[in-house]
């Protein structure tokens, strides 16, 4: 479905990505480990076309999206949906704005299917009744839901999750990998998955790649990386910090 | 030591005007955008008059107050100078061409700078920060059209309105102040404002409020749109687009008065 060919990208004049392969077959969840910094939340940007690799490819359902104009991009975007690490709700608009803008903007102007699906999108995520409330007024697990209602309203192939769990307590950041992996099941969509939270990787993923200087350095199931012995991957799985300077 | 220094001058300086020239050509190239977006995506009407309202509407009582109190103390100095030399009946001609030619376009749409631009360039920089952008292109929506072009086009819109409204406002306290407060004839005074105040005049007026209109959402979009990451990114963001914009508009007026005395007067 999503393929990831030699992808290079440079961040203010630093090489964050060099040399970024990735396979990812349909209806198959992928979780992206690393350190913090080290390009997982740019190689999402690169697969959803919001920022241009330096060189390699991306490719969708076998159609090359590397170079693609902003236009041309659009009908993958519909294809691919995409969670933001804060949500990025836009906070002008109700929650049923927020639902309903991508249904709009493709062109449906029906306001009793726009109900329809809005309400349906809603008790997906177990936010029912909180159309008419505004983002400021939802917690922040409300508003991952909230923006992942959003972003699957259209019923993508592939949906992209940026540190879903980050900033939100154990007990919300268990609801949202049970809610991820209960729409991959009820929407057959494939999915990778970013994050450095090793228990919503362990949940989550079919497989685990671990991202390192810029290179898939390791990839595996679950199982499989925990049993890795190298010593850069156990560090990271176990948490461990030895090797790194503690000032103090 | 010295030419260290001298050296390290010339470096800061060389910074600063590939800075400017780069934040210059970026300016541009969002205008050209913008431009290119008007004609190529449907206009979001909708997205305009919220503009429009918070431009246009929101603004008219700042708009006014300056135009009325730059009018009275304008027609008040003058007619303390002019009265000395027995020229009372020309106050209302000189404050009808000042507030035209300069005072009206000019400090109307610094106070447009300061309240729509500051505006601007804070909304669209928070947007930015918390991502809401880059949701917008995730969501098959390109930010120029949906963000800047309903606010480009509200503004410049709107400028030269205002601008009309600060000289009218401006003018009618100018009589005000100069007939009623210190007695000037009455007849006199709109006898000669309206002999001596041409139509090009207030051409002017409405051409510069344009232009700089154009200038203040360039400059502020262009900053939103730009805003470093981080809370102090914006604050940041926002005092650039206001002091941006505000030297921008100076400068370009000199220039404006000149090419458009020029072209309106050259017979």
């Amino acid at each position: 479905m999503l393929e990831l060919k030699g992808i290079q990208k440079s961040m203010g004049g630093q090489p964050v990505l060099r040399g970024v392969n990735l396979k990812i077959g349909s209806a198959e969840k992928v979780v992206v480990i690393g350190r913090s910094g080290c390009g997982k939340s740019v190689m999402l940007r690169i697969i959803m076309g919001l920022l241009s690799p330096e060189a390699g490819e991306v490719f969708f359902e076998g159609t090359r999206l590397t170079g693609l104009s902003e236009e041309a991009w659009n009908p993958y975007r519909k294809k691919i949906g995409m969670l933001f690490q804060g949500a990025a709700l836009f906070d002008s608009l109700s929650v049923f704005d927020n639902l309903a803008f991508p249904l709009r903007e493709h062109g449906e102007k029906n306001e009793n299917v726009l109900r329809e699906k809005v309400t349906e999108a809603l008790k997906i995520v177990s936010l029912s009744g909180t159309e008419e409330k505004m983002p400021a007024e939802l917690s922040g697990g409300m508003k991952k839901r909230a923006a992942l209602a959003r972003a699957i309203i259209c019923r993508p192939a592939l949906m992209l999750y940026d540190e879903p769990t980050t900033g939100l307590d154990p007990i919300v950041a268990d609801s949202i990998n049970r809610l991820i992996l209960h729409l991959g099941k009820m929407l057959g969509m494939a999915s990778i998955v970013v994050t450095h939270d090793m228990t919503s990787a362990r949940m989550v993923g079919d497989r685990i790649a671990y991202l390192h200087e810029g290179k898939i350095y390791f990839q595996g199931t679950p199982e499989q990386v925990d049993k890795c012995e190298d010593p850069l991957v156990r560090d990271f799985v176990r948490g461990h910090a030895e090797g790194i300077d503690v000032v103090g | 030591m010295e030419m260290e220094q001298v050296m390290y001058l010339i470096g800061k300086f060389g910074t600063l005007f590939t800075d400017s020239c780069r934040t210059a050509g970026g300016v541009f190239l969002l205008l050209g955008d913008t431009l290119r977006s008007m004609f190529r995506y449907r206009l979001r009407w909708d997205q305009m008059l919220e503009q429009m309202y918070f431009i246009g509407i929101r603004s008219q009582v700042v708009v006014l107050t300056t135009g009325a109190f730059t009018g009275a103390v304008f027609a008040a100095q003058v007619w303390f100078q002019f009265k000395r030399f027995g020229m009372e009946s020309a106050i209302g001609p000189t404050v009808s061409i000042a507030m035209c030619r300069e005072l009206g376009p000019v400090l109307c749409c610094l106070l447009l700078a300061g309240r729509v631009g500051a505006a601007m360039a804070a909304e669209l920089s928070s947007m930015k920060i918390t991502e809401q952008v880059d949701a917008l292109r995730a969501l098959g929506v390109y930010p120029v059209e949906y963000l800047i072009v309903p606010r480009f086009l509200a503004l410049v819109i709107s400028a030269p309105i205002l601008t009309a409204l600060a000289l009218v406002t401006g003018i009618g306290v100018g009589y005000f102040v100069a007939v009623k407060i210190f007695g000037v004839d009455g007849a006199y005074y709109w006898d000669n404002t309206i002999k001596f105040t041409d139509r090009k005049d207030v051409m002017i007026a409405l051409i510069k409020s344009f232009i700089f209109a154009v200038i203040i959402a360039s400059i502020a979009c262009h900053k939103g749109m730009n805003c470093p990451p981080g809370t102090a990114g914006v604050g940041k963001t926002t005092t650039e687009a206001v002091v941006n914009a505000s030297l921008a508009l100076l400068i370009v007026n000199f220039f404006l008065t000149v090419l458009l005395n020029a072209l309106l007067y050259s017979n």
